[in-house]
C-alpha cells in the first residue's frame, strides 16, 4: 500500500510555563533575573506530551485514535496539521492535508451564511473558485438554503453546526484529520456526517479520526491506535483496541485512588487533590453500585500555600466518553462553603443515580469559587450493575438511553373519564 | 476525474523520474522540528494569497458593523484631530505650516499618520484576536498581521476624499510630484507591516503590549512632523528626527501633495529603515510563531 502518513519517533515537549495563559513582561524579566541568581525554584518544568511515537498510515485507510483526556491525541493531531511544531522526530505526508479540529473555525456571528462559507473554506485551504463550484452542494447538504443570506447569529445552533460541518465535508484533501467533531449536532445529522465521511474514505482518501465515541470509531475505522501518556500503546483493529481500552478501565477500578502522582492530571497543575474515594450510602468503600442506588465521591485535599473555600466539580462520563452529568457546589448557594481550609476533605453525594449498567469514569475539578486549582481527568472509575429498578423484570439498558427515568403516565379516554388501571 | 484519482498527489515532483516503484514516491510535505533553521517561506505566503484577501475582506466587513455612522468613522478619525489641532496649534499657538493653511497642512499630515497608526494597532492585536484560528488551523501566520495592515488601507482611501475636497477648496493645483504619493504610501505600508508584525508577535507572549501601544503610538505621533513642519525643529536636532522613519514619510507625503521639494535623502533613509525593520520583524515573527499555538 502506498503510504499516506509516516510518523517517526515523534515527540513534543512542553515547558509547563509555556502553557500558562498570561505571561507578562515583568514575569519574564523577573525570571531572567532569578535565573542569573541561580534560584532553583525557577527551573522550568517540562513534560513530554508525546514521546517516541511512530506509525504509518496507508492511503485510503481510516484510522481512529483513542485515549483518555490528556493522553496526547490532540497534540498529535495538532502536529500533523502543523498548528504546532514537534520537538523531535519526523513526519512525511503524502498529500494535501485538511484538518478539522473544530467545526466552523473562523465563522463569524455577524457574517451571513454565504460569507462564512467562503471565509471558512478559505481558512481550511480551499481556493475561491473551488468553493464557488461547490457552494450549492455545501448549502444543500447543510439544508440551510433559505437562510444563506442571513447573519449566522440568527441561526439555530443546529443550522450553524450543519453549515460549518458541510464546508469541511467538501474539503478535497488527500488526507483529512478530524478531532471529535462528531460529538456535535443532532442525531440525524451525525448519521449523515458519518455517511459523508464513509464516502470520503471510499473515495480513497485517508482519514485520521480522534474521538471518544467508540461506536463511531468502530463503525468507521479500519484500524485504531490507542495513546496513553504520550506513547502509542496499541495498534490494531478497532474491535481489539477498544476492548483493550475498556479492559484497562475495569482494571483501574478501585474504591480509592491516590491522586498525588496521577498520570491524568492536567498539564502544569499542582497536586492539591490527594486522594479520591468512592463510598456507598452506608459509608463503606465501593467500586460498583447498583442502578438507582447512591454514591459519594470524597476528595482529600491539601492546599498549603493558602487556605481555600473548597469547591469540587464532579463530571461523570459513560464509556463513550460522553459526560452524563456534571455536579458542582459552586452553582448551588447552600453548598458554597464559606470556611477557608488548608486541608480537609469534601464529599459530593450523588443520591439515586439514574445511570444504566456500565462503566463510568469521573473527572475531578477542585478549586475556589472562580479559580480552578487542580484537575484530574479520569481520576477514578466505577461500575453500575444492573438492577430491577422498576420492579418489573425489565431492566433498562444502555440501548434505551444514557439514563433511566422513573416516569409516570396517565391516559384519558375521549369522553374525559379516567379509565381504571388494571391491577 | 474520479475520487480515486485524487487520492494520489498529482504534483509532478511526486515521482522520481524513471522509477515507477511506489515506495519511491516523495512526500508532499515533511514536518520536522525547525530548530535553528529559519526561512521566511514567501512561496507559501504567495500560495495563500486568497486567504489574505478573505482576511482583509473580513476585517473591512466587520469593522463598522453595528456602528451608527459606519464608514464615516474613517473620515472622522483624521478630521476631528485636525479640527482640534487647528484650534490649539494653528489659531492659538500659531505653529508655522510652510505657508499652507494650517488645517490643510495638518490634515495632509494626519491622513498618512492615521493610516499608519490604525495599521499598526490593527496588526498588533491581530494574532491574539484570532487565537481561535491560530490554535485550530494551519496557514502562514504572517497573513494575520498583514491583513490588519491592508484593511486599514481602505479607511485611508475614504479619508483621502476629504483631502481632495480641501485641496479643491483651497485651489491647490495639480503637481507632477503628486505622482510620488503611491510610492510614499507603499513605504508607509512597509513600515506599518514591520512594526505591526513585531508587536503582534510580542503581544502573544506579553499582553503588556496592548496597554503600552496607545501611549507608544501617541508619543510616536508627537515625535513625527504631523502637526508641525520638520522645519520647526532646529537644524542641529534634525538628524534626530530622521531617525524616525515616519518623519521622512509624513514630510514626503505632504511635500508630494503640495508640490514642495521632496527631501530625498530623508525619504530614502526612512524607506531603507522601514525595509530593514520589515525584514527583521518577519524573521522575528517566524521565530515566535512556532510557539503561538502553545502560548496564546
Amino acid at each position: 500500500m502506498r503510504p499516506a502518513i509516516k510518523v517517526e519517533q515523534l515527540g513534543k515537549e512542553y515547558q509547563i510555563g509555556d502553557r500558562e495563559i498570561y505571561d507578562t513582561l515583568r514575569d519574564a524579566i523577573m525570571r531572567k533575573f532569578r535565573y542569573s541568581a541561580g534560584n532553583p525554584r525557577t527551573e522550568i518544568a517540562r513534560f513530554w506530551a508525546l514521546k517516541d511515537v511512530s506509525f504509518s498510515v496507508g492511503q485510503g485507510e481510516v484510522v481512529g485514535i483513542i485515549g483518555r483526556n490528556g493522553a496526547g491525541k490532540s497534540t498529535l493531531l495538532k502536529i500533523l496539521s502543523r498548528i504546532t511544531e514537534p520537538t523531535a522526530g519526523r513526519i512525511d505526508l503524502y498529500g494535501r492535508v485538511g484538518s478539522l479540529l473544530e467545526v466552523g473555525t473562523g465563522f463569524h456571528q455577524e457574517l451571513t451564511g454565504r460569507e462564512n462559507v467562503y471565509l471558512n473554506g478559505a481558512i481550511l485551504g480551499m481556493k475561491r473558485a473551488e468553493i464557488a463550484a461547490k457552494f450549492d452542494e455545501i448549502v444543500g447538504f447543510a439544508e440551510v438554503e433559505r437562510f444563506i443570506d442571513m447573519p449566522v447569529k440568527r441561526y439555530s445552533s443546529g443550522m450553524y453546526l450543519r453549515l460549518a460541518f458541510s464546508v469541511a465535508a467538501f474539503l478535497e484533501s488527500e488526507i483529512l484529520l478530524v478531532d471529535e467533531v462528531l460529538a456535535v449536532g443532532d442525531a440525524s445529522f451525525q448519521k449523515r456526517c458519518l455517511g459523508k465521511m464513509r464516502d470520503i474514505s471510499a473515495g480513497g482518501r485517508t482519514v485520521i479520526l480522534v474521538s471518544h465515541n467508540m461506536a463511531a470509531i468502530e463503525s468507521l475505522c479500519d484500524r485504531c491506535l490507542m495513546i496513553s501518556q504520550g506513547s502509542l500503546l496499541a495498534d490494531g483493529t478497532p474491535h481489539e483496541v477498544i476492548s483493550q481500552y475498556m479492559a484497562a478501565d475495569i482494571d483501574d477500578q478501585a474504591t480509592s485512588v491516590d491522586l498525588r502522582d496521577h498520570p491524568n492530571r492536567r498539564g502544569g497543575m499542582q497536586p492539591v487533590m490527594q486522594r479520591v474515594s468512592l463510598l456507598s450510602d452506608t459509608g463503606s468503600p465501593v467500586s460498583s453500585v447498583r442502578m438507582g442506588s447512591s454514591l459519594s465521591v470524597e476528595v482529600d485535599f491539601v492546599c498549603q500555600e493558602y487556605p481555600v473555600r473548597p469547591n469540587l466539580e464532579v463530571s461523570v462520563k459513560n464509556s463513550f466518553g460522553v459526560t452524563v452529568f456534571h455536579a458542582s457546589n459552586r452553582v448551588i448557594t447552600q453548598y458554597q462553603f464559606q470556611q477557608s481550609m488548608d486541608h480537609g476533605s469534601i464529599v459530593c453525594n450523588l443520591p439515586d443515580l439514574p445511570l444504566v449498567a456500565g462503566i463510568y469514569t469521573i473527572d475531578l475539578f477542585f478549586g475556589e469559587e472562580y479559580q480552578n486549582l487542580d484537575t484530574v481527568y479520569d481520576a477514578i472509575s466505577f461500575e453500575v450493575t444492573p438492577a430491577d429498578v422498576f420492579g418489573s423484570g425489565q431492566i433498562p439498558t444502555a440501548n434505551e438511553g444514557t439514563i433511566f427515568w422513573p416516569a409516570t403516565w396517565t391516559v384519558k379516554a375521549d369522553d374525559g373519564t379516567q379509565p381504571s388501571s388494571r391491577n | 476525474m474520479s475520487a480515486t484519482d485524487k487520492a494520489i498527489p498529482l504534483t509532478p515532483e511526486c515521482y522520481r523520474p524513471g522509477i515507477s516503484d511506489s515506495s519511491f514516491v516523495r512526500p508532499y510535505l515533511t514536518i520536522l522540528p525547525s530548530g535553528s533553521h529559519l526561512t521566511l517561506n514567501l512561496r507559501e505566503l504567495w500560495q495563500y494569497r486568497e486567504l489574505l484577501y478573505f482576511l482583509i475582506w473580513r476585517d473591512i466587513k466587520l469593522r463598522y458593523k453595528q456602528t451608527a455612522l459606519g464608514a464615516i468613522w474613517a473620515i472622522i478619525q483624521p478630521l476631528l484631530p485636525m479640527l482640534i489641532f487647528t484650534l490649539f496649534f494653528g489659531r492659538l499657538a500659531h505653529v508655522p505650516s510652510n505657508g499652507i493653511t494650517y488645517s490643510l497642512f495638518a490634515y495632509a499630515g494626519l491622513l498618512p499618520w492615521t493610516y499608519f497608526s490604525n495599521a499598526v494597532s490593527n496588526s498588533s492585536s491581530s494574532v491574539v484576536g484570532n487565537a481561535n484560528l491560530v490554535t485550530k488551523v494551519y496557514f502562514p501566520r504572517m497573513l494575520i498581521p498583514l491583513s490588519g495592515v491592508f484593511a486599514a488601507l481602505l479607511d485611508f482611501f475614504i479619508a483621502s476624499t476629504v483631502l481632495i475636497v480641501m485641496m479643491c477648496w483651497h485651489r491647490i493645483p495639480l503637481h507632477a510630484s503628486q505622482l510620488w504619493l503611491p510610492v510614499v504610501l507603499v513605504a508607509i505600508t512597509l513600515l506599518a507591516a514591520g512594526t505591526g508584525m513585531l508587536f503582534a508577535a510580542l503581544n502573544v507572549r506579553f499582553r503588556d503590549i496592548r496597554f503600552a501601544l496607545p501611549f507608544f503610538v501617541q508619543f510616536w505621533m508627537f515625535a513625527t512632523p504631523v502637526i508641525y513642519p520638520a522645519s520647526l525643529v532646529p537644524a542641529k536636532w534634525r538628524w534626530l528626527l530622521a531617525l524616525n522613519p515616519m518623519a521622512g514619510m509624513v514630510e514626503g507625503f505632504r511635500a508630494a501633495v503640495f508640490g514642495a521639494t521632496l527631501d530625498w535623502q530623508m525619504l530614502v533613509i526612512s524607506s531603507m529603515a522601514a525595509t530593514l525593520l520589515l525584514i527583521y520583524s518577519a524573521y522575528f515573527f517566524r521565530r515566535a510563531e512556532r510557539t503561538f499555538a502553545d502560548v496564546i
